[in-house]
């Protein structure tokens, strides 16, 4: 019964994240673009909430929805690029459409045939506890972390560098 | 629940992602549908996390890693797309053919 509850709450998030996905690659403006995908990652973060894996959830809310997106909308500010009403598409959109077409029939065919019958199992789960995530990342996983860390670092030194401005150059 | 369900939900983002990138010409569009993406490969790796139950805990583990990687490659991504417009006052991906022999 329970699972029946669960089904519909997981095709209502599916619905939603399936026409704000499509919205992202089709929408002529690129604010709606970046909503839209806000959107898509919320689905995402309640996909993960039905899934029991509250901290992740509220990690991608944080991270993706608090910071990606709204960097994303800043680095449309700055750029003052156009954002609205001209053609975003090139011309390989029939191209890209069989491509991703293809791409979902056959993964889609594969991933069903290869785990059909396995289920996942809600009764009497409590959830991941975030301890036992805590665990895994500073024991068995610490050095990924240590790399990521590093990553994290170099990623926003080199945004720095890369985009400011150059002392001493004119810029017109 | 089915986890087959997981996994073509994670298959359509990850399509949809895809034609993102074909069929776009603005870069913060061709970020936002690799963005996608990866959300796609999140949702796979939870799914797996949490029909394995306690033995599923690494599955979590990558997906954070998986969203800090995102977030570098978007803070990388933008300055790189901020550069180009001000050196070259356009942000179409078409055009950036600077490196192309």
């Amino acid at each position: 019964m329970a699972d029946t509850y669960l089904q519909v709450i997981f095709w209502a998030f599916f619905a939603l994240m399936a026409i704000a996905g499509i919205r992202v690659v089709t929408t002529r403006n690129v604010i709606h673009a970046a909503l839209y995908l806000v959107a898509t990652l919320l689905g995402a973060a309640s996909m993960y909430v039905l899934l029991y894996a509250e901290f992740v959830a509220w990690v991608q809310v944080l991270v993706y929805v608090g910071a990606v997106v709204v960097l994303m909308l800043f680095g449309l500010m700055l750029t003052r690029a156009p954002i609205g009403s001209a053609n975003f598409d090139n011309n390989q959109r029939l191209v890209g459409a069989v491509c991703a077409g293809l791409l979902f029939a056959v993964t889609s065919f594969i991933m069903v045939g290869a785990f059909e019958g396995q289920e996942i199992d809600f009764t009497g789960t409590e959830g991941t506890k975030v301890q036992s995530i805590g665990e895994a990342i500073f024991s068995i996983y610490v050095l990924p972390f240590e790399i990521v860390s590093v990553l994290l670092l170099a990623a926003l030194v080199g945004a720095v560098v890369i985009s400011r401005r150059d002392e001493g150059r004119v810029d017109s | 629940m089915p986890v087959a369900y997981f996994l073509v939900l994670s298959a359509l983002l990850f399509s949809i992602g895809v034609y993102g990138v074909l069929a776009r010409q603005h870069a913060v569009l061709v970020l936002l549908s690799v963005e996608l993406m990866l959300n796609a490969a999140n949702i796979n790796l939870v799914a797996f996390s949490a029909m394995l139950g306690e033995a599923g805990v690494p599955g979590q583990v990558f997906a954070l890693f998986v969203i800090a990687v995102a977030a570098a490659e978007v803070g990388v991504g933008l300055a790189i797309v901020i550069l180009i417009y001000r050196n070259r006052r356009s942000v179409d991906i078409d055009e950036m053919s600077l490196m192309k022999w």
